[in-house]
């Protein structure tokens, strides 16, 4: 278990890199932070890891208080973003490294190394160095020299974001059935949203050096805290709109629209997912209208973006029915999908509908 | 691959390279090989031998090798450049930029502005600090270790010119080092220290093995410059009683004040034949090093 407390890190130069951060993370969790560049994902990592001391607050791993325990005495392993594997060992000397550090003696540990390789499918590649592997291969050496110490926690550091799109995908799957098979907890800093859903048990979203939401995949997509979360969060950027509720109504952008269950009256934001945003040719009430400004396929569907007056609404539209640009047109938000915000807070949906 | 890239031609080619030979030639071929002359000679700056030179065949060189005070200066020149060189600048300039390594501010600043501060004083002025720092009467440092009257220069003459010239010297290797540390990326330090690794254990397994080729050619570089080196005459004069005879004080001393020119310039050519095999040695070790690097990216 790893637990912060209160943990905040400020630079020399006063980058408060970290501000005071609070946080449980379960033993054999698979825990992601997500944030834009700069919003202090690595330096959460690497202050877990030791490698930079906090200004203030705590850490504590299985227990035991580490706020001032040595990197080398927290029992971590992290794989850096540029994987870090020293280019005059091979493969088997690169994996066994952290072993021969703790003394354990050669044989054993380059037993422990080649079994580890073979779990990674590295057992053709042990003899080479680094410099003669592709980029895929070495990040899985970078994992595979991290498992075999069988630390208490696993840190990633962007571990898929040097390989190219394709691979990106396998080692992510990879990824997941590993941590699952070694059930270690592991904390895993990422830029990429879809990557955060699709491996993290949990993920909180950083936004310059707080958590602005630490939820499950499902939590964080569905009823997003703030419209920071929201419009981060999701494969096309979140319609967020201004508008007023009153007289039993939401007005948005031109459109009278129902208003959801437990909305006071006054100023809001809507959101919408364009994904939960439906085109009709054909005029609507409950539809913003607009007219069709740009059109981008997206492969299996195509994103419509909408000009409604000052506003720009986005909605994917499925392969075939994508509009003419120019044409008038009516996006009507799904039912129950819509997200109401009011002082950057949401109010609507209310957990108790259909959270999960 | 064409071979004139520059398109001139051979005689065009010929014709820009022909000054340089030509300087090369008078101010360093001529008297390189004028020195072997010489040391094949009984040539004296005065007396009879001075007019008429004979020809002695090596019989300079057997006399240098069985005497004793050649022999001598030999071996204090080894410790000179052991002491003050490999062990002196290199040890204490690597050092200082790994201390230095990830510093910022005023510290670092003032560390590397007084290191290169020793290094861009010309040596007159230097010996002359040394001298006033370690003089046995007024000397500073007498002073502040409450010693007076310890004649530095005349009990502990080598020491005294090893400290010296690390002092003067060590700037070159701290910046050498200090450019070859920023190309060690900083997260296989991490790697390291997170496995638990002392800084002996970062040294030795991350560090060195990046940087060996800049190790080889400091060591390359100030071995020569220390073997050669002549500014400790300016402290003791190779003295006293030739305790700090180092080689070039001590063929200044034979020929130019004992006058034996012929003798010294035999010294001389000894003396470049040594430099030439050091620095065979550390070129020899440094292309292995390149092929196996080459070796390693070209292997499939
Ligand atoms: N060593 C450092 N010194 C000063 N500022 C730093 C240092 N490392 C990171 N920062 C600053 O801290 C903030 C967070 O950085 P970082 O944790 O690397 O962000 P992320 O990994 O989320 O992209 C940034 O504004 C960055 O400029
Ligand atoms: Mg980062």
């Amino acid at each position: 278990m790893i637990v912060l407390g209160g943990l905040t890190k400020e630079f020399p130069g006063g980058v408060r890199a970290l501000d005071g951060l609070d946080l449980e993370i379960a033993d054999g969790e698979f825990f992601a932070l997500l944030g834009p560049s700069g919003c202090g994902k690595t330096t959460l990592l690497r202050t877990i890891a030791g490698l930079e001391t906090p200004t203030s607050g705590n850490i504590g791993i299985g227990g035991v208080d580490v706020t001032s325990v040595p990197p080398g005495r927290r029992d971590v392993a992290m794989v850096f973003q540029d994987y870090a594997l020293f280019p005059h060992m091979d493969v088997t000397a690169n994996i066994a490294y952290p072993l021969r550090i703790k003394k354990v003696p050669r044989a054993r540990r380059e037993a422990k190394a080649a079994e580890t390789a073979s779990l990674l499918s590295l057992s053709d590649l042990l003899a080479r160095r680094p410099g003669q592997l592709s980029g895929g291969q070495q990040q899985r050496v970078a994992l595979a020299r991290a498992v075999a110490c069988h630390p208490k926690v696993f840190l990633f550091d962007e571990p898929l974001s040097n390989l190219d799109a394709r691979l990106r995908l396998e080692a992510r799957t990879f990824l997941k059935r590993l941590q699952r098979e070694l059930a270690v907890t592991t904390v895993f800093v990422t830029h990429d949203q879809g990557e955060a859903l699709a491996l993290a048990d949990r993920i909180a979203v950083m936004s310059a050096g707080r958590f602005m939401q630490v939820g499950t995949p499902s939590e964080i997509f569905r009823r997003p805290a703030n419209t920071f979360t929201a419009s981060f969060i999701g494969s096309t950027p979140m319609n967020l709109l201004p508008g007023v509720a009153g007289d039993g109504a939401l007005r948005v952008a031109g459109a009278v629209l129902p208003l959801p269950a437990g909305v006071s009256d006054g100023p809001i934001v809507y959101g919408l997912r364009p994904e939960y945003t439906d085109l009709s040719l054909s005029p609507r009430d409950d539809a913003f209208t607009g007219k069709v400004a740009v059109v981008e396929n997206l492969g299996t569907a195509h994103l419509v973006t909408l000009e409604s007056g000052d506003h720009l609404i986005q909605a994917v539209v499925p392969e075939g029915e994508e509009p003419a640009p120019g044409t008038a047109a009516w996006a009507v938000p799904r039912p129950g999908r819509a997200l109401v915000y009011r002082d950057d807070r949401l109010v609507s949906p209310l957990p108790a509908d259909g959270a999960r | 691959m064409s071979t004139d890239a520059a398109g001139l031609g051979r005689g065009r080619a010929v014709g820009f390279v022909l000054p340089a030979l030509v300087l090369i030639g008078v101010f360093l071929v001529f008297p390189a090989l004028w020195t072997i002359y010489l040391g094949l000679t009984d040539y004296r700056l005065t007396g009879l031998e001075a007019a008429e030179p004979r020809v002695v065949g090596l019989d300079n060189y057997t006399a240098a090798l069985g005497d004793e005070r050649f022999r001598g200066s030999l071996w204090l020149t080894a410790q000179y450049v052991l002491g003050s060189a490999v062990i002196g600048q290199a040890g204490l300039g690597f050092s200082i930029a790994w201390v230095l390594r990830d510093r910022r501010g005023p510290v670092k600043r003032v560390t590397e502005g007084l290191v290169l501060l020793a290094w861009i004083l010309p040596s007159s002025v230097v010996a002359f600090l040394w001298i006033a720092l370690l003089d046995r009467d007024e000397g500073t440092l007498n002073a502040l270790l409450h010693t007076p009257g310890l004649a530095w220069l005349l009990d502990h003459p080598m020491p005294s010119i090893i400290v010296f010239n690390v002092w003067r010297g060590t700037a070159f290797s701290m910046m050498l080092y200090g450019a070859a540390l920023a190309n060690v990326p900083p997260s296989h330090l991490e790697t390291a220290r997170l496995a638990g690794a002392s800084t002996f254990q970062q040294l030795r397994d991350v560090v060195v093995p990046r940087i060996k080729g800049h190790v080889l050619t400091n060591l390359l570089l100030i071995s020569l410059w220390t073997f050669n080196d002549f500014s400790a005459f300016q402290i003791t004069a190779g003295g006293p009683e030739g305790r700090s005879e180092i080689l070039p004080i001590y063929i200044y001393n034979v020929a130019l004040s004992g006058g034996r020119l012929g003798f010294g310039a035999a010294i001389s050519f000894l003396v470049l034949i040594i430099n030439l095999v050091v620095a065979f040695v550390y070129l020899r070790l440094l292309r292995t090093r390149r092929e196996d690097a080459r070796r390693e990216v070209a292997a499939p």
